[in-house]
């Protein structure tokens, strides 16, 4: 079976980002990029996968410009086995569903049984794009997974439910499966994987390639007006004894915050 | 183009989330037309009036009684048909993360998600939220008909309920197109509500050295408040609590009235989680720790002499 994996390169994590202006919205240039972490545990799925035999092929597909080659490369460098990335100047203001229709075409073409995502990618924050490919595609789908057991061509996904309960979910393949926290352990490039990397090619389809027409994958979620998060007003350092500061904050947390 | 406003409203065995009023209220505030609650899986809901639904559609019978990704698409999608909305509400938690965008897709909608504001501009909804963690906010615009946003819970607040009824309908809803089936499930380690809707939160960091150290200073503080128990992504990493209690960028976006940090020094991930707590407070013994920048109120003391102190205190005053 070839398993799907969709990853983004997204700002690392440390990163102190800037809003450039209300138009652009967060100034990228210069800002170290890294693997969405929450993709990195659908890569790792994947490569256990090929690992137990289960996998024959694992292909890593991204949306976006050149730029996320390095990070395309970084898989392989981890055992994956072929790159697909989706370039085309309609997805360039892609919402949810845009992406999710160029990705579920990708993934349909190449006969993927199993797709893997992260539960969402941190700089957009959205997590829309597995189910909706799931949705696209007719397929099975397990969001949050943080365990997940294949047999053959039937699938058990323990999800979350709220509330920090957890349902366990059975289903058939083909499905689409976003990860969670929890579910592995990603690994490191190996020294052999590196050296594939440098090899590497990536596929590069546009949508005409897909199938797709721009009006197909045009945006109907629309961001403007970027701004900064207002600064917390300036705090206080309570003084005195352990006993003390316990029986002041209380105090403040009644009279003057309000919260208990 | 539709009128009024879906919400879909939250329940847990017949009783309603908090955020199932949030969302009423907030749609009912903005005057958008009526005002309908979509309850799934409970015959009830005519309270849901006192905080502005004009009126409520129930989905019973069959499989509805707990969550599954095909009857909530079914469901909001029948609801859909009945009702012409302008714009469909959802809280956004673990139920709409997985069934909305299967939905949005189904009918081809745009979703604004996890917003904490909203407002009418020139009749039309505009969403602002938070992106990349919380670094940056935009508005968000959906140009579908009907628009859907996912609400951030305790963002919008909920009135005191007028006391007013609001006529309940049943929704008659044939469920296909099953693809998974729930064979089991693990009830959450403790009763308390998840951390993305908490009102209050615990948190302790990685110093708090052991499993037993977590079980013994954190978890009975928030117990003392009703909080939820959180941690920081070294305290989970350790082993010391579970990974489902992780705030941060890679964890849970938290949004409570009272946050208190006990020995998390606050690096930019956990910030991310947490910065938009109404009250933070922070216990650290190092006077530099950075989450004393955010802190409401600051102690600078070792947590395992003012933890224990603290929810002495705390049970004082909430019994006295
Ligand atoms: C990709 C990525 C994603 C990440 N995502 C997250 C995330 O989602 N959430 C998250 O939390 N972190 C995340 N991190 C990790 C983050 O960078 C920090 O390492 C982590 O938050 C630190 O946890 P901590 O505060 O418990 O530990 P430390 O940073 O080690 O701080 C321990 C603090 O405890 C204090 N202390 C020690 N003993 C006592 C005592 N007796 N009494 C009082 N105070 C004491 C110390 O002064 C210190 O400030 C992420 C990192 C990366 C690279």
């Amino acid at each position: 079976m070839k398993i799907g994996v969709c990853l983004k390169q997204v700002p690392a994590t440390d990163s102190p980002l800037k809003v450039k202006d209300a138009v652009t919205g967060v100034d990228l240039a210069g800002v170290k990029m890294q693997i969405n972490p929450y993709d990195e545990f659908a890569l790792e799925e994947a490569l256990k996968l090929k690992d137990a035999k289960v996998a024959t092929t694992v292909i890593v597909y991204t949306v976006g410009s050149a730029d996320a080659d390095a990070r395309l490369k970084d898989a392989v460098a981890r055992g994956a086995d072929e790159l697909v990335r989706i370039e085309d100047a309609g997805l360039a203001d892609a919402d949810s569903l845009g992406l999710a229709r160029a990705l579920a075409a990708a993934a349909k073409a190449d006969g993927v049984g199993l797709l893997l995502c992260g539960k969402q990618a941190i700089d957009s924050d959205n997590a829309q794009v597995p189910a909706m490919i799931a949705e696209l595609l007719g397929w099975a789908q397990a969001t949050e997974c943080d365990k997940l057991e294949l047999s053959g061509s039937s699938f058990k996904a323990w999800v979350a439910a709220g509330g920090g309960a957890r349902d366990v979910l059975s289903g058939a393949l083909p499905a689409v499966v976003s990860t969670d926290k929890g579910i592995n352990s990603p690994r490191s490039p190996s020294i052999k994987g590196v050296m594939a990397s440098k090899k590497a090619k990536v596929d590069v389809r546009d949508l005409a390639a897909l199938g797709l027409s721009a009006a197909a994958v045009a945006p109907k979620v629309q961001l403007s007006a970027w701004g900064a998060p207002a600064p917390r007003p300036q705090g206080r350092i309570l003084q005195g004894s352990a006993a003390q500061v316990a029986k002041e904050l209380v105090g403040l947390l009644r009279s003057e915050a309000k919260v208990i | 183009m539709g009128n009024g406003i879906l919400v879909i409203a939250e329940h847990e065995g017949g009783v309603f989330k908090k955020s199932a009023a949030e969302l009423v209220a907030k749609a009912k505030a903005l005057g958008l037309g009526p005002v309908t609650a979509l309850v799934i899986g409970h015959a009830g809901g005519a309270e849901l009036g006192g905080f502005g639904a004009d009126a409520v559609l129930t989905v019973t019978g069959g499989d509805t009684s707990r969550y599954s990704v095909a009857t909530y698409v079914s469901a909001i999608q029948a609801a859909i048909a009945a009702v012409n909305p302008a714009a469909v509400f959802a809280s956004a938690g673990a139920q709409a993360r997985d069934g909305m965008p299967r939905l949005a897709a189904r009918l081809g909608l745009g979703v604004g998600a996890d917003v904490t504001e909203l407002r009418l501009d020139g009749g039309a909804l505009v969403g602002r939220r938070p992106l990349y963690a919380g670094k940056a906010l935009a508005d968000v615009r959906v140009s579908s008909s009907p628009a859907v946003f996912t609400l951030r819970a305790n963002a919008f607040g909920v009135p005191a309920s007028t006391g007013a009824a609001a006529p309940v309908s049943a929704l008659a809803v044939s469920v296909s197109g099953a693809l998974t089936k729930v064979v089991d499930r693990e009830a959450p380690t403790s009763s308390v509500v998840d951390l993305t809707e908490a009102d209050r939160i615990v948190s302790g960091g990685r110093s708090v050295a052991s499993k037993d150290g977590y079980d013994k200073l954190i978890r009975p503080l928030a117990g003392a408040i009703g909080a939820t128990p959180g941690a920081s992504r070294a305290c989970v990493d350790a082993g010391f609590a579970p990974h489902s209690h992780q705030v941060g960028q890679t964890g849970k976006v938290v949004n409570p009235s009272l946050y208190i940090a006990m020995g998390i020094s606050g690096q930019i991930q956990h910030l991310a989680g947490m910065r938009t707590s109404k009250i933070i407070v922070a216990v650290n013994k190092d006077a530099t720790a950075p989450i004393f920048q955010h802190a409401t109120y600051g102690i600078v003391a070792d947590m395992f002499e003012v933890g224990p102190l603290l929810q002495a205190e705390l049970q004082a005053a909430l019994a006295g």
